[in-house]
């Protein structure tokens, strides 16, 4: 390959469209209760995990939803389940089993 | 649908465009990246539809480029601008036209500052009657090239010898149509069809007989910026846009990009070698590139002119594969030869892209 002198900058922007949305489709169907988070981040507020470590488990549902699986594999390795995240959801998100669930879902799907 | 509403509102995207009595003034770009283009206007202009087009000697650059990369300031941009202006009046016309987008931008810009702001535009008379002693008058209409073209879309389609129609699947030939930043982004109203809906080679390709694809990044700028290109350390930010596009694009399978823009064909064209060479990638089927028009070559083709006279020759993704599919024939033994015979020496032969 031919060298020019000049790189190419890789797109940031993200392709909803091209994203594999296959490990939040299965989560819906296996823990429905994800559907009712709103997005206000109480669980991350809480998360023990998150005072040591780099860790946002809000910042997952995101990516989750929208379709970028690749980071969460070491992602999910950081929580400890202690499930301080659910006692504070005012949604009643059942966080932990979406999280067990999240984890199956990365040896199943990759 | 009250269609009598949309036909009102429609009506504020139009621009006025000038009937006859041109003066053109060239681009210092495109006989480079382009040679046959600006000829093929004054072919069709004079032979097709009789039109008075002037063009004089003196006409230089506006300085548009320099002007966009921050090294002329505008009250000297100005002023050579108005020297053009001036170049206008003493030949006797009030229509200006020129061939260039950034030229097109930059006049646009100057006369509404000077219509917000008369001083300015009195100490540019000043300048220039001290530098030059030249006075002017400011243009009654100022259309860019491919607003004539619009203008006269439908006349060209009833002389025109071919379509844009696929002639092996009897398909429109499907085009991605790419406008300028500078012909109406800057100033909406100076262009067919405003910021929001530029219809002005949209106009052209569904008259002629093809259809446009609408694709996500189709807005998205070219990739020349100016600076972005001529710092070589910033090159690689004019690449990717272009890559950007690409990428979008592809998927629709497109046949051809029509542009109207010296930037844009020179970096649609240029930059899928640069990628082909650097990545490998190419874009359009079996290794060929999509290949990048302008509006006079695109024009020219429907006329019948001779390929290598509009100078499809020096477009780096070559031009064959869509000539093929509308039919028009070409003689490659001629492709690289001058009118008399003579050789203009062949490329060399890329790595990944197709050569004809
Ligand atoms: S269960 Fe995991 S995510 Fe929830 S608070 Fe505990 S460490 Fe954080
Ligand atoms: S606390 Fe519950 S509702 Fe709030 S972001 Fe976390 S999961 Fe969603």
């Amino acid at each position: 390959m031919k060298n020019f002198g000049y790189t190419i900058q890789r797109d940031q922007s993200i392709d909803i469209d091209q994203n594999d949305r296959r490990i939040v489709n299965y989560l819906l169907s296996l823990e429905p209760s994800f559907n009712l988070c709103l997005g206000c981040g109480s669980c991350t507020g809480t998360c023990t995990a998150g005072h040591f470590v780099d860790f946002n488990i809000r910042r997952v549902h995101t990516l989750l939803r929208r379709g970028e699986s690749k980071q969460l594999k070491t992602e999910m390795k950081k929580c400890m389940f202690c499930g301080k995240c659910q006692l504070v959801c005012p949604r009643g998100v059942n966080l932990r089993n979406l999280i067990i669930t999240i984890q199956r879902a990365i040896e199943q799907i990759g | 649908m009250k269609i009598e509403g949309k036909r009102r509102i429609w009506k504020d995207y139009q621009k006025e465009i000038a009937e006859d009595r041109y003066f053109y003034v060239r681009s210092c770009v495109r006989q480079n990246f382009f040679p046959g283009s600006e000829r093929t206007f004054l072919r069709i202009m004079k032979d097709e539809l009789n039109k008075d087009v002037f063009e004089n000697a003196a006409h230089t650059t506006c300085s548009g480029i320099g002007y966009h990369s921050d090294i002329v300031p505008f009250e000297t941009v100005m002023t050579m601008v108005a020297r053009q202006f001036a170049l206008m009046t003493e030949s006797g016309y009030e229509n200006f036209t020129t061939s260039c987008i950034t030229s097109f931008g930059l006049y646009t810009e100057i006369l509404e500052t000077w219509q917000h702001f008369p001083d300015v535009e009195l100490r540019v008379r000043e300048h220039l009657k001290k530098a030059t002693g030249r006075e002017f008058i400011v243009p009654k209409n100022l259309s860019h090239a491919s607003d004539v073209i619009f203008k006269f879309r439908k006349e060209i389609a009833n002389k025109a010898k071919f379509k844009l129609i696929n002639k092996h699947t009897g398909k429109p030939i499907q085009v991605v149509e790419h406008i300028g930043c500078h012909y109406s982004r800057m100033f909406p109203s100076k262009g067919v069809g405003g910021a929001e809906y530029p219809y002005v080679l949209v106009g052209m390709i569904e008259d002629w007989g093809g259809e446009v694809i609408d694709y996500p990044e189709r807005r998205h700028c070219c990739g020349f910026g100016f600076r972005q290109y001529l710092v070589q350390a910033n090159r690689g930010y004019s690449l990717s846009c272009s890559k950007k596009k690409f990428d979008s694009m592809a998927p629709y399978k497109p046949d051809c990009i029509l542009t109207n823009c010296p930037g844009c064909p020179m970096f649609l064209d240029r930059w899928q070698y640069a990628l082909s060479e650097m990545e490998g990638i190419t874009y359009g089927e079996n290794g060929q590139g999509i290949p990048v028009l302008t509006y006079e070559e695109l024009a020219g083709m429907m006329l019948g002119y001779n390929p290598w006279d509009l100078g499809l020759q020096v477009h780096q993704v070559p031009v064959e594969p869509l000539l093929d599919k509308i039919g028009i024939p070409y003689n490659p033994e001629q492709k690289f030869l001058t009118l008399d015979g003579m050789s203009i020496g062949k490329p060399e032969t890329p790595t990944f892209l197709k050569f004809y």
